[in-house]
């Protein structure tokens, strides 16, 4: 019984952290651009904001347009409620895999896009068919990357792989590198930053996750943005445990557990820093060259798989 | 295995009685081809006979299946009918049972839905005698194929499903192109039938007599092992339509009436994996692991290709039947896994993949089915089949919208539902590469899983697309803005299948548990853990390595639904919402001319992969007071690149044969002279 409410805990603690991540990462942007910019608890201002305001419905929309904020939004607490943060002692662990985890973002991302088009507006028709394109050239990297960790432990339950990875002696494996360089790029094109999309845009031609939820408001909106940030924190949360697996409590000790909250909080904002940077020194590449990008990181999960088989199995 | 004892002990039952229930499927099935044609004038009566007898003899077929597979029973039965010295022999056991169960429970829901969709030809040109005469023979002939237990018997009931299937394709017949799918049908059930006399012939040659157990019996060398498998896997693979033996499948599935399309794309298909799956593991027996590396290569790009030239697709049947070809290939996939474990002694896991092959057979019959039938009632209520003129159905056709997101999101293979359940467990097989210690298979299996996962993703991509602009948005036409939900059985049996998609989806130990039977009747090894942790979980390997727990994931989605919506709700002051336009970008009125359109919203995909297809596309510019026009041709490049060679191959040879045709009566007596004398010099 501790265990599930640790679980709730956890999984509350990082829903209502994550406006806090992007507001991170935003500041930090902004101060390297050498602006200003929000306070980092600006997404919560506007969350409550939009959370009061009225919801203005098109007349075209369907129910799917109404279902669609709390579909979007429950699937990404689910996917959450699965990812160990800060132990691995996680009994909601074992009722969805990694596999399943990529099924539940895809569920939102299905009716993401559904929602996108039920207006029947050109901008809609656009952002989905944009989504459904990058995310159909994401995904299979993703699961490719997954795959050659869990090969590598044999097991695709995340709280095993990350247990078994942070007891190992800090040993250069070929697949771990190959696929952690896939899962980073994949979750930049999967949480819509630069170089894939903007998040800062509202520019017609360029944008694709502000393109599907354009015709959102009031509380709708506030949950289709909750739940984009808290993918984005979901990615940042998987890219610092499963790469740098060290610091999550193996048991549920207090002590242990809130070394473990420091050190994850640590990684979580030097993360959110990287990201900062590296949106600050490049540019959004067109449309058609996202392709490219997610060739490569489809091609170099695979050369992690590839390199597992070939050189780490006895 | 303990619970089918338990259940035995429960249902105290012989052997004989689940064929026998199958038996009277089979008779009930006939009776509904002929009893009808007796009311030729009366054509209410006879569709509401024929169909009532045909929903009857699914409900019996189902039953009597799955009798045999929840209880393991063998029953066997032979008639007196067929040749002097040959009888028909008929055997039921739980392999035939699972696959008899499935064509059952979908001949039931389609003659739920049958009676309301030919309402539109009564008073036609069209028979509907014809049609119930082969829809009952199409049904009775697939019953017996999974039923047959010598190959006499079976190749009598394969050709009998494939004439039935054929005239019912080529129903509609007013209209060129079907009479063309048709025929390329026929053409392709042909070859594939010739091919599996092969197979048979090889098999009969090493064994004394036509049953399968004699076949089981006989010793064949790796050889002659390997010629049955190729020419089985070409014949069956055919049927199936594995590429590049697909072609026909995107041709005839659409032109027939859609819930003959339902039968032929959700069942036929799986009647040619039944045979596939019969002649390898139970006749053949001693598998070769190069085989399953070539029935992974092929269900690897059946299913790359099938999903992406789906997606260049408008027509929304066209679609669906490509689909089928996507589908396929992951069951190909899964049994490729599983020949490969098999034949490397890893039995436990061989019976996995099997297991999660056989379990995307029953879900791909149950969705795709859906589907078919959503398709059907979309085409009944607007005559229309073409994607880009539909749009905003959700309105006027709730129920049917409903039924059809949910066989959108199965056949997606997304959670909750049952096609992520089939998937996983193929994923799950694919995982265990690494024990085989082999570079080849160890570097395949893992290519294999990504082109598992590149499926997955673009039939989620395939599938917005469908939705989105068939059902969400704006009318594209008039047809379409009048449109409304069909009739009361039509309804009834999409929601039958939405039900099954969900509960197939949630309760994923019970039907692993129940399938379990038939690795344990063909391997002799069950999964043992699979289900050792109660119904709540799957644990198809170990609790360590993966459990998925659907009916607790279902839960979840559930109430953090309801905890957002309570949670949100006193958030804001007041509960209204406003209604108003959508926004316009201040240049006035939308139109329904204005959304996405399907061409649109899968051009960034066709660009991404043009190498794939044969695509011409070009702009005409606008002539004085005209607008331009814009054309796209997509074509299927493995027309191009074995069809047509043959074709030509063929004709010539044909121009070489015809020389020997005189047209004088005695010179073709005198060929048949000299054949039987070259005959009987053989044997003799």
């Amino acid at each position: 019984m501790t265990g599930l409410f640790w679980a709730i805990a956890k999984t509350l603690i990082v829903v209502l952290a994550a406006p806090l991540m992007v507001g991170w990462v935003k500041w930090l942007k902004c101060r390297l651009q050498n602006r200003k910019g929000p306070p980092p608890w600006q997404p919560y201002r506007d969350l409550l904001r939009l959370s009061r305001k009225h919801v203005v419905l098109a007349e075209t929309a369907s129910p799917i347009f109404r279902m669609a904020p709390y579909i979007v939004f429950s699937v990404t607490i689910l996917a959450v409620s699965t990812v160990p943060v800060i132990t691995v002692q996680l009994p909601v662990a074992a009722l969805a895999d990694v596999i399943a985890l990529v099924g539940f973002l895809a569920l939102g991302r299905f009716f993401l896009s559904l929602a996108g088009m039920d207006v029947g507006t050109a901008f809609g028709g656009m952002g989905s068919s944009r989504e459904v394109t990058i995310s159909s050239l994401a995904e299979p990297a993703l699961l490719m990357a997954f795959f050659t960790l869990a090969m590598n432990v044999s097991s695709t339950n995340l709280s095993t792989v990350i247990s078994v990875l942070g007891q190992r002696d800090i040993t250069l494996y070929p697949s771990l590198i190959f696929s952690s360089m896939g899962l980073v790029l994949v979750a930049i094109a999967e949480t819509g930053r630069i170089p894939i999309d903007n998040p800062a845009t509202h520019l017609e031609l360029t944008m694709i996750h502000e393109a599907m939820i354009l015709e959102y408001s009031g509380r709708h909106l506030a949950l289709m943005e909750w739940a984009a940030m808290l993918k984005l924190t979901l990615y940042s949360l998987l890219i610092v445990n499963l790469i740098v697996p060290w610091g999550v409590a193996l048991t549920l000790v207090t002590g242990d557990l809130v070394f473990a909250a420091l050190i994850v909080t640590g990684k979580l904002l030097l993360w959110g820093a990287l990201l900062a940077v590296s949106e600050t020194i490049q540019a959004k590449m067109r449309l058609f060259r996202a392709p490219q990008f997610l060739g490569l990181a489809f091609i170099l999960s695979l050369l992690g798989m590839m390199s597992h088989i070939i050189l780490e199995v006895q | 295995m303990a619970w089918a004892g338990g259940l035995r002990q429960n249902f105290p039952v012989n052997d004989e009685m689940a064929i026998l229930i199958a038996e009277s499927a089979v008779l009930t099935a006939l009776l509904s081809a002929i009893l009808p044609l007796f009311f030729l004038n009366r054509p209410h009566l006879q569709s509401l006979v024929a169909f009532f007898l045909l929903g009857g003899s699914g409900l019996a077929a189902a039953w009597g299946g799955g009798m045999a597979l929840l209880l393991q029973t063998t029953g066997q039965v032979v008639l007196p009918i067929g040749l002097p010295w040959l009888h028909v022999s008929l055997c039921l056991d739980p392999l035939a049972g699972f696959f008899l169960f499935i064509v059952g429970f979908i001949t039931f829901t389609v003659a739920c839905y049958g009676s309301g969709y030919i309402r539109e030809y009564i008073g036609g040109q069209l028979s509907i005698g014809t049609l119930t005469l082969f829809t009952g023979l199409f049904a009775c002939g697939m019953f017996l194929v999974l039923l047959a237990a010598d190959a006499f018997s079976f190749m009598l009931a394969w050709e009998l499903m494939s004439l039935a299937s054929y005239f019912l394709v080529v129903f509609q017949h007013h209209q060129p192109e079907n009479r063309h799918a048709a025929f390329i049908y026929l053409l392709m059930a042909v070859v594939g039938g010739a091919f599996l006399f092969l197979a048979y012939g090889v098999l009969a040659g090493f064994s004394d007599g036509f049953s399968f157990a004699a076949m089981k019996a006989a010793d064949l060398s790796p050889t002659w092992a390997t010629i049955a498998f190729t020419f089985a896997f070409l014949g069956f693979g055919l049927k199936a339509g594995i590429v590049p033996l697909h072609v026909w499948l995107p041709l005839a599935h659409p032109v027939a009436p859609s819930h003959i399309s339902a039968m032929m794309s959700g069942v036929m298909l799986k009647v040619a994996v039944y045979g596939f799956i019969r002649f390898v593991y139970d006749l053949l027996g001693n598998i070769i692991w190069q085989w399953g590396v070539v029935v992974l290569l092929v269900g690897s790009a059946s299913a790359v290709l099938g999903v992406l030239y789906a997606l260049m697709q408008h027509d929304l049947k066209r679609l669906l039947a490509y689909h089928s070809v996507e589908n396929i290939g992951i069951i190909y996939i899964g049994l490729g896994l599983s020949m490969i474990f098999h034949a490397t002694h890893h039995l436990e896991i061989a019976a996995l993949a099997l297991i999660a092959a056989l379990y995307h057979c029953l879900n791909h019959a149950i969705f795709k089915s859906l589907l078919f039938l959503g398709a059907g009632a979309i085409l009944q209520q607007s005559r229309q089949h073409d994607m880009e003129t539909m749009g905003g159905l959700i309105k006027k056709m709730p129920v049917t919208a409903t039924c059809f997101l949910i066989g959108c999101i199965s056949i997606s293979g997304l959670p909750p539902f049952n096609g992520f359940v089939s998937e996983w467990l193929i994923f799950q097989a694919a995982l265990q590469g690494p024990i085989l210690k082999s570079g080849i298979l160890g570097a395949m299996i893992p290519v294999a899983a990504a082109m598992l996962a590149l499926t997955g993703a673009l039939a989620a991509a395939c599938f917005v697309k469908v939705y989105g602009i068939v059902f969400l948005g704006r009318p594209r036409s008039a047809e379409i803005s009048e449109a409304q939900d069909p009739s009361f059985g039509m309804r009834l049996s999409q929601m039958i299948l939405a039900v099954c998609c969900l509960g197939f989806g949630i309760f994923p130990t019970w039907v692993v548990r129940a399938i379990n039977g038939i690795p344990e009747s063909l391997m002799g090894t069950g999964l043992s853990s699979v289900t050792d942790n109660g119904w709540l979980w799957l644990t198809p390997v170990s609790p360590q390595t993966a459990s998925y727990g659907a009916p607790a994931v279902f839960f979840g989605i559930l109430v953090s639904w309801l905890i957002v919506f309570v949670f949100l709700h006193p958030l804001r002051r007041d509960n209204r919402i406003r209604l108003g336009p959508a926004w316009d970008c201040g240049f006035g009125p939308l139109n329904s001319r204005m959304q996405y359109t399907a061409t649109a919203f899968a051009m960034p995909l066709r660009r991404i992969f043009s190498f794939i297809w044969l695509i011409v596309e070009k702009v005409e510019p606008a002539g004085p007071g005209e607008a331009p026009r814009y054309l796209l041709k997509i074509d299927d490049r493995v027309w191009l690149m074995f069809y047509v060679p043959i074709g030509k191959i063929m004709l010539k040879l044909a121009e070489r044969a015809s020389r020997i045709q005189g047209g004088n009566l005695r010179v073709y007596l005198s060929y048949s002279f000299f054949t039987l004398l070259f005959l009987l010099w053989v044997i003799v």
